[in-house]
C-alpha cells in the first residue's frame, strides 16, 4: 500500500490517558520501541477531568487503613462481581504507584507533617484519596506526560484507530487515520495495549468528551475478544443540570467529601431516608455525626451522601420522579452551609474546591460559597470492558492487552470514586510490563495486506456513497444518545430495553447510508461517521447485557426485579462476536475466591 | 426557550488561505461559544474543524480568538458578548493553521521536550519518601494548574508579532520552568543558563498580556517570569554569588 504510512513498534499503546501513559512509560523504560497513538493532543485525554483523587491505602491520615480494607471496600462496592485477584493487586500496588508519581514530580496536597494528604470519598472506609485540590487528574496526566516525553516513547497525536490487524489469532497491529490530513496509517507491533477509556458518548447526558465512543471496547470485540460486565454503566450522582448547555458536566464527589450535603426542594436531607442494609453499620445515624466524619473525627461514621454512587444516583432519581426535585430537574448539593462551621468560611471552600468554584461561577453564574448547586445523575463511567487476565491484562486475543476504563474486572457492578485513577496507574503499568514481555517473546508480527485494504475501504465508504438522501452522522449520533438515555438509563425495564435493541439495529442500517461532505482533512463529519460503528456496537452490548441480567445490583437497576438475586451474584455476563457476526451473550461462573481473600471479606465485611 | 438569532462569523480555510464565513444561528440560555460552533457544525457545516475535548475548561483544547481575544470557547458565555453585533471566531494567530479553527501547536511540544526534566533529590524521610510543607507545595501548584491551552503563547507579542519561535520559549514554558525550579524536591542546576541562552527569557518585557488571558488565572508574570528573571540575573551577573556558586555549588529552592 504505497499511500499508507507504516510504523513499527515492539509495543503499541492506543490511548494517552492515565492508563496509556502508565503503560508507555514502563514499556519505554524496559528498553523496547514504544509507540503511543492518541485521538487528541497529548495531555488532553479524559483523565484531566478526574477531580477527587486517587485511592491508595497509604494510611497517612488514618492508620487503621491498609490494603486489606481497601480490597474489602472495593469488593463490597462492586457487589462481589469484581475479579478478586484484580481487587487484591489494585489495593496492594496503588500506594507504590502514587509514590512513584511523586518521584516523577507530582505535587499532592500535604498533611500537617508533610506527607501526602488523603480525603474521604464514597464507599471508602477511611480517608484514602491522595489529591490536588479538585484537579487530581490533571496533575496525574501532566506528571506522566512530562516524565514520558523523556522516556523515548513516540507519540502520534490526533490519530484514530479503526481496526485491529491480526496474524492468525494474534493481534499484530492497527489500522488508523490521522485527523489533520485524513491519511491512513498502519502500525505493526509485537503487542498492542488498548487504553481508550469509556463509552459515555452513547448517552445524551454525560460527563465525557467526544472521544469516549467505546473505541477500545469495539476494536477488541471486532477482533474476537470477549467483553464482560457491559450492563454496569455508572451514572455519577452529581452532574450539572443547569444551564442546558452544561448539563452532565461533572461535579466532584469531593464536594460531599468536604461536607457537602444533598437536599430536596423542601430542604430535607433525603439520603437519610434509605440506607442499604450492608452499609447500615458504617453510616452516620444523624446529621451531626455525618458532619464530624467529614471533619476527620475517627469515631464518627460517614454521612449517607458518601454511600456508593449507584445508590446515591438512584435516590436522586427518586426524589426528582416523585416531585421533590429542584426547578431544573435535579436536587440541591449544598456546600455553602459549612461556612459558619469551618475556619475561613467561604475562603475554605474556595481553597478545597477551586475547580468547582470556578466551574459554577463561569458556567452557571453561581457562587457555591453562597448558594446550593443544582445537580443530577450523569453518565460517567463504564465498569464493563475487555475481559482480561488479572495479572497480565491480556485479553482472550493473544498479544492484545487492555487497561483502565476499557478493561473490566476490578470494579464489578459499581466502581468506587477514586478507584479509577488508581486502576489506571496499577493496571496501566501491568499491561505495559506484560506487553513488553509478550513482544520480546514473540517478536513483531505480520499484518495482512488484505485486511489493510478492507479497513481502508470501510473508512472511505462514507465518501463514496452517492449523495441524494444520505444520512447525517451527527443526526444519527444524536438520536442514539436520546434513545439510550430514555430506554437503557438508570432504571431499566425489559420492554424498553428490548425496544432499544430494535432501534439500535435500525440506526445501524441508517449508519450504513451516512454520506460525508467535504474532504478528508480535519473533517468532524467524517470522524463522527466512523465513530458511529463503535457507539452503536457498545450500545447494543449494554442493552443486551442489561436485558439478560434479571436483577438489580450495583449500577444495574431493573424495574421488574428490584432486588438482588443470589444466583445472579455467581456470574459475569460475557459478550462476544459470534461466527455469524451477531452478538452472543453468555453467563460465566465466577471462580471461587481464594480462601485468604475470603477471610478478609468475612473479617472486614 | 426562545433563542436569540445571532450572526457568527467563523473563519473557514487552511494554510493556503481562507475567510470568515457568516452563520445565522440561535443562541439559547447559558450557551457558550463552543456550543454555538457545535450547533453550526450539526446544522449547517458538518465539516467545520474544531478542536475540543472536555467542554469544562479543564483540558485546554478549544482555544481560539473570539472577537479578537484569545479565549477558551468552552468557557466563553455568549451572554458575555454583544449579540447584536456579529461574533467573530478565528483560529489562534500565533500558530500555523491546519483548518478552520484548528492550528498546529506541535511547536509547543518540541519546546517542552528540550527543557531539562524534573530531577528529585534523594528521599530524606525514614520511610523512603519526602516531607513537604503545604505552603511550599502551593507556590508550585499554582503553575501546575496550567491546562496547556497555549493562549498565553498566542497573545505574547514576541511570538505573535515578532515570530521569535526559534529563540523564545514563551510564557507557557517559563512557568513550566518556574514550576520545576521552585519544586521543593528538584535538584537540577542547569535550567537558568538555558533560560538565558536558549529560551530567550530576556525578550519578555513584562507586558502581562499572558496573565490577562490565562483561563486558570495563573499570575504568570509576577509569580513566574519575574522571579525567574531575578534568578537568571543573580546567577549570571552577580560576581559574589557567582564565586560562591562556583565554590559551593548553586543553591536551589
Amino acid at each position: 500500500m504505497a499511500d499508507i504510512q507504516t510504523h513499527e513498534y515492539d509495543v503499541l499503546i492506543i490511548g494517552a490517558g492515565g492508563a496509556g501513559l502508565s503503560a508507555a512509560v514502563v514499556a519505554a523504560a524496559a528498553g523496547v520501541k514504544v509507540g503511543v497513538v492518541c485521538k487528541s493532543l497529548l495531555g488532553k485525554a479524559h483523565t484531566v477531568m478526574a477531580e477527587g483523587g486517587v485511592a491508595a491505602a497509604m494510611a497517612n491520615v488514618d492508620d487503621r487503613d491498609s490494603w486489606r480494607v481497601h480490597f474489602a471496600d472495593t469488593m463490597r462496592g462492586g457487589q462481589y462481581l469484581n475479579n478478586p485477584r484484580m481487587a487484591e493487586l489494585h489495593a496492594q500496588e496503588a500506594p507504590d504507584r502514587v509514590r512513584e508519581l511523586e518521584k516523577w514530580g507530582a505535587l499532592f496536597d500535604r498533611t500537617p507533617d508533610g506527607r501526602i494528604l488523603q480525603r474521604n470519598f464514597g464507599g471508602h472506609a477511611y480517608p484514602r484519596l491522595a489529591h490536588v485540590g479538585d484537579r487530581t487528574g490533571l496533575e496525574m496526566i501532566r506528571t506522566l506526560q512530562d516524565h514520558g516525553i523523556h522516556s523515548g516513547m513516540e507519540v502520534h497525536m490526533e490519530v484514530t484507530c479503526t481496526r485491529l490487524l491480526k496474524d492468525g489469532n494474534r493481534c499484530t497491529g492497527v489500522f488508523a487515520y490521522d485527523r489533520e490530513k485524513g491519511r491512513f496509517r498502519v502500525f505493526k507491533a509485537g503487542a498492542v495495549v488498548l487504553a481508550t477509556g469509556g463509552v459515555g458518548r452513547a448517552y445524551e447526558i454525560n460527563s465525557n468528551s467526544w472521544e469516549y465512543t467505546g473505541d477500545g471496547h469495539v476494536l477488541a470485540y471486532d477482533a474476537g475478544a470477549e467483553l464482560q460486565d457491559m450492563e454496569f454503566l455508572q451514572f455519577h450522582p452529581t452532574g450539572m443540570v443547569w444551564p442546558p448547555s452544561v448539563r452532565g458536566i461533572l461535579v466532584t464527589e469531593g464536594v460531599r467529601g468536604e461536607g457537602g450535603v444533598l437536599r430536596n426542594k423542601d430542604g430535607k436531607r433525603f439520603m437519610f431516608d434509605n440506607i442499604p442494609d450492608n452499609y447500615k453499620a458504617q453510616t452516620a445515624s444523624d446529621e451531626e455525626e455525618g458532619w464530624r466524619y467529614t471533619q476527620g473525627d475517627k469515631r464518627a461514621r460517614r454521612p449517607p451522601e458518601l454511600l456508593t454512587r449507584d445508590h446515591v444516583a438512584r435516590m436522586i432519581n427518586r426524589e426528582v420522579k416523585e416531585g421533590r426535585g429542584s426547578p431544573h430537574g435535579g436536587v440541591f448539593l449544598d456546600i455553602a452551609w459549612i461556612k459558619p462551621r469551618v475556619p475561613g468560611g467561604a475562603e475554605h471552600i474556595r481553597k478545597k474546591l477551586p475547580g468547582m468554584y470556578h466551574q459554577f461561577k463561569e458556567l452557571a453564574e453561581l457562587d457555591i460559597t453562597e448558594m446550593p448547586m443544582e445537580i443530577g445523575p450523569t453518565t460517567h463511567y463504564m465498569m464493563g470492558g475487555v475481559r482480561v487476565d488479572a495479572d497480565s491484562q491480556m485479553s482472550s486475543v493473544p498479544g492484545l492487552f487492555a487497561a483502565g476504563e476499557c478493561g473490566a474486572g476490578l470494579h464489578g457492578a459499581n466502581r468506587l470514586g477514586g478507584n479509577s485513577l488508581s486502576d489506571l496507574l496499577v493496571f496501566g503499568q501491568r499491561a505495559g510490563q506484560f506487553a513488553v514481555e509478550y513482544a520480546k517473546k514473540n517478536g513483531r508480527g505480520k499484518v495482512s495486506e488484505d485486511e489493510v485494504k478492507k479497513a481502508s475501504e470501510a473508512a472511505l465508504a462514507p465518501f463514496s456513497r452517492s449523495g441524494g438522501k444520505g444520512e447525517n452522522a451527527f443526526q444519527i449520533q444524536g438520536e442514539l444518545q436520546k434513545m439510550m438515555q430514555a430506554k437503557v438509563g438508570i432504571i431499566r425495564s425489559p420492554g424498553e430495553v428490548q425496544e432499544a435493541i430494535g432501534e439500535i439495529a435500525q440506526l445501524k442500517k441508517r449508519g450504513q447510508a451516512v454520506v460525508v461532505e467535504g474532504n478528508r482533512e480535519y473533517n468532524p463529519g467524517w470522524h463522527t461517521a466512523l465513530d458511529l460503528h463503535n457507539l452503536l456496537t457498545v450500545s447494543e452490548a449494554i442493552a443486551r447485557a442489561a436485558l439478560e441480567r434479571k436483577e438489580s445490583r450495583g449500577a444495574q437497576t431493573r424495574e421488574d426485579a428490584p432486588g438482588k438475586d443470589p444466583e445472579w451474584g455467581k456470574v459475569n455476563l460475557i459478550v462476544k462476536k459470534g461466527d455469524d457476526g451477531q452478538m452472543q451473550i453468555r453467563r460465566e461462573p465466577i471462580a471461587p475466591m481464594r480462601p485468604d481473600l475470603k477471610a478478609i471479606i468475612e473479617e472486614i465485611g | 426557550m426562545a433563542g436569540k438569532k445571532t450572526t457568527f462569523e467563523v473563519y473557514r480555510g487552511d494554510a493556503k488561505g481562507g475567510a470568515r464565513q457568516s452563520y445565522e444561528t440561535e443562541v439559547g440560555e447559558g450557551m457558550v461559544v463552543l456550543d454555538v460552533l457545535h450547533q453550526i457544525q450539526r446544522e449547517q457545516a458538518p465539516d467545520l474543524a474544531i478542536r475540543w475535548n472536555c467542554k469544562a475548561g479543564k483540558c485546554g483544547s478549544c482555544s481560539a480568538e473570539v472577537n479578537g481575544k484569545p479565549r477558551l470557547t468552552c468557557m466563553t458565555r455568549c451572554s458575555s458578548l454583544d449579540l447584536d453585533q456579529p461574533v467573530r471566531v478565528e483560529p489562534m494567530r500565533t500558530f500555523p493553521l491546519i483548518r478552520d479553527l484548528v492550528t498546529d501547536v506541535s511547536w509547543n511540544y518540541e519546546v517542552k521536550k528540550k527543557i531539562k526534566k524534573f530531577k528529585p533529590r534523594a528521599p530524606d524521610a525514614p520511610d523512603g519518601t519526602w516531607r513537604m510543607d503545604q505552603k511550599d507545595v502551593e507556590r508550585v501548584q499554582e503553575f501546575r494548574k496550567c491546562i496547556e491551552c497555549f493562549l498565553c503563547q498566542d497573545v505574547c507579542h514576541v511570538l505573535r508579532d515578532h515570530h521569535k519561535h526559534a529563540e523564545f520559549a514563551g510564557p507557557r514554558f517559563f512557568i513550566y520552568t518556574a514550576a520545576l525550579e521552585m519544586h521543593p524536591l528538584d535538584s537540577e542546576n542547569d535550567r537558568l543558563t538555558d533560560l538565558r541562552e536558549r529560551d530567550g527569557l530576556g525578550y519578555c518585557n513584562i507586558t502581562k498580556c499572558c496573565t490577562d488571558v490565562c483561563p486558570e488565572h495563573i499570575t504568570i508574570t509576577d509569580n513566574g517570569i519575574i522571579p525567574l528573571k531575578e534568578r537568571v540575573v543573580d546567577d549570571h551577573w552577580d560576581p559574589l554569588t557567582g564565586l560562591v556558586n562556583l565554590v559551593f555549588g548553586r543553591p536551589k529552592g
